[in-house]
């Protein structure tokens, strides 16, 4: 390296180190220590705390939020890749306006659009409201608070990222390719199984990914729309830092969450790498 | 020879463009059919409403007899090779030649026999195992049309197929087309804006302009017998000269007069246009000629076979073009600002109303 370029990196590296590097390795040194008897840390070696993360209790609420993040992916997939493929089929021109649109949530505030659920979701919410003027008469349903409301509410945040993921690779697929199968026998459905979808697949890869990475580290969106009772790790962590005072516990946990997202980003970077990756054309004798 | 298929008073317009304005044409078992105008003319329209990708605004379609306008295009018994391949970038060329056979629900080793008799009928073998990225231009093509083949369609189609290839590989690929067509006895259907790839590998022609179809004919007569000024043209190299109708042929601003076979309901006076093929004028004729001419030489182009000559005439605007054969002209050596004597017979003209 040029000690020009050394220079000019320099800024992003300090940002890197000051935000990123020291404040993980701090939580990573806190995970191997003792939790003081009346709180705060005793500096002695140990493993327990990450045998408590192993404990079923606590994998169990791993568990139950890996089931919820992948339940929150798998919705937001589908209805990001559907609203992906109409905005990709729609006129060339209105495409940028649909897509400004489908980003439009992003550019308010995550805590505000989580309160805006619960005000939908509410016993005489919104929801309730609209039921009662179609002619509902019985109790109100019970919306919020629950599983459901938490993964409506994981669907929502992350959407634009898969609809925007997927749009990607949608809009540059050559038309004629779908044309070409229709041409050879195929139906629709099966060109879009054997064609457009596995052409579009690393698309549905990167939103997936992001949504699911976003979702299993959530804290906000499970205390608030799922009112405390669906503990997600998000939530164990900051009942540890925050309510229990045992940091070196609470730090076990993010070390064991931040390792099984750097987990599925390096797979998904390996995935995307294979994807693009070109082989050098050979121009044969013809 | 029985029509395979006929284009019954096709027309297609996208919002106001007329894409193909009232299009009839019979095309025949076995023939090779080429489609060729201008860019822009509708080629592709007429292509993709033959492929079923479009359905006809007026008109109908008829596939042995049968009405397929609104047959959708897997149902139809005829395939398109797209001027962009359009080969599937995911799967290797094998893979890529079975898809339409997968389609038709054969057995595999059904299947697995007739890709390898195609790619041996394409010389693709070798190369049955790369993805398309991995293939030079020319393999590309050949996959392309090795895919559509290998369906037997009862009718291909083929969009500008040689379009993206260099000179050299198109005069191969041209004469390789036309051997294929024969060996495997299907009727071709091929679309070009180059008129020499026409003339070439087609049995018939259909020359279009403006969605309009200006004639069909075979290479032979499109060639020695325009329909218009317009495809006289467009096809090969043509001298016009421009007068006014007299009764023996048109007459010329000087008082001279060029013979040719009149058109018919043709009234004296009318404007109109006399012309000749540089390949039927002769130079210094000797003895009788029924149009005489002089002019100075302007330029001379090489052409390695012939040598195309460039006269200043007062016959017309654009310079007069002459062939004359490398050996005629080794005989005769012309230069530049030479005066000449030309001459060519009222046989070889036509005379076109304006
Ligand atoms: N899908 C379409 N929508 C609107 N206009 C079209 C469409 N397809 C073709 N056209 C128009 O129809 C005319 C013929 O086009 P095309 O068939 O592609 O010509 P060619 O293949 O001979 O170059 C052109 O003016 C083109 O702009
Ligand atoms: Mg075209």
């Amino acid at each position: 390296m040029t000690s020009r370029s050394a220079l000019l990196m320099a800024p992003a590296l300090a940002w890197l180190t000051g935000l990123m590097v020291v404040p993980c390795a701090l939580v990573l040194a806190l995970a191997f220590f003792r939790r003081g008897i009346y709180g705060g840390i005793e500096y002695t070696f140990t493993l327990e705390n990450f045998g408590m993360v192993l404990n079923p209790l606590y994998a169990g609420i791993f568990l139950n939020s890996a089931r919820i993040a992948g339940t929150a992916t798998v919705i937001a997939v589908i209805i990001g890749y559907a609203a992906a493929y109409a905005i990709a089929a729609s006129p060339r021109r209105l495409q940028p306006v649909f897509l400004f649109f489908a980003v439009l949530p992003f550019w308010s505030n995550y805590l505000i659009r989580t309160y805006a659920w619960i005000v939908l979701l509410n016993r005489e919410g919104l929801v309730t409201q609209l039921l009662r003027w179609l002619g509902y008469e019985g109790e109100p349903p019970a919306l919020l608070y629950t599983e459901g409301a938490v993964i409506t509410g994981l669907v929502y945040n992350y959407l634009p990222f898969v609809v925007l993921a997927c749009y990607a690779p949608l809009s540059r697929l050559n038309p004629e390719l779908a044309e070409a199968s229709r041409d050879l026998g195929a139906t629709a459905l099966t060109t879009f199984r054997r064609i457009v979808l596995p052409l579009t697949l690393p698309g549905i890869a990167a939103g997936a990914v992001f949504v699911f990475v976003l979702s299993i580290g959530n804290f906000v969106t499970p205390a608030l729309l799922g009112g405390g009772r669906f503990q997600m790790i998000g939530n164990l962590v900051y009942d540890q830092f925050l309510t229990a005072n045992d940091w070196p516990f609470g730090a076990a946990l993010s070390m064991a969450l931040i390792a099984i997202m750097l987990l599925l980003l390096t797979l998904q970077a390996f995935a995307a790498e294979r994807a693009s990756s070109r082989v050098v054309v050979r121009e044969d004798a013809t | 020879m029985k029509t395979l298929l006929s284009i019954d008073a096709v027309s297609k317009n996208f919002g106001r463009v007329v894409a193909i304005d009232d299009v009839s044409l019979a095309i025949r078992e076995n023939e090779f059919f080429a489609l060729l105008g201008p860019s822009g003319c509708g080629k592709t329209t007429l292509l993709r409403m033959l492929a079923g990708f479009e359905t006809p605004s007026g008109g109908k379609i008829l596939l042995d007899g049968k009405d397929i306008s609104n047959v959708p295009p897997n149902r139809r018994p005829v395939n398109l090779m797209f001027q962009s391949y359009a080969l599937f970038p995911h799967m290797t060329v094998r893979a890529n030649i079975a898809y339409g056979l997968e389609m038709e629900r054969l057995p595999a080793e059904k299947i697995r026999g007739r890709v390898d008799e195609m790619l041996a009928t394409t010389q693709l073998a070798a190369l049955a195992d790369r993805k398309p990225e991995q293939l030079s231009g020319g393999q590309r093509q050949r996959v392309a049309l090795a895919r559509a083949l290998v369906k037997r369609p009862r009718l291909l189609l083929l969009d500008e197929p040689l379009g993206a290839l260099d000179k050299k590989l198109r005069a191969t690929m041209q004469i390789e087309l036309k051997r294929l067509q024969h060996e495997v006895g299907i009727t071709f259907v091929i679309v070009t804006h180059d008129q020499e790839e026409a003339l070439v590998m087609a049995d018939r022609m259909a020359v279009l302009r403006d969605g309009r179809l200006l004639q069909c004919d075979t290479p032979h007569e499109v060639y020695e017998r325009p329909a218009d000024r317009f495809v006289a043209d467009f096809i090969g190299v043509m001298n016009f000269c421009q007068g006014r109708l007299d009764a023996s042929g048109v007459g010329m601003p000087d008082g001279s007069c060029i013979r040719g076979r009149l058109p018919e309901g043709a009234a004296a006076g009318a404007s109109a246009t006399a012309a000749v093929r540089p390949e039927r004028i002769l130079l210094r004729p000797t003895g009788d000629v029924d149009n005489r001419a002089a002019g100075t030489v302007e330029a001379l182009a090489y052409h390695g076979l012939d040598l195309q000559l460039h006269l200043r005439t007062d016959l017309s605007e654009r310079p007069f073009l002459v062939r004359v054969t490398a050996d005629a002209a080794d005989r005769q050596p012309l230069a530049v600002g030479d005066r000449v004597e030309i001459g060519w017979s009222a046989a070889d003209t036509r005379i076109f109303k304006d």
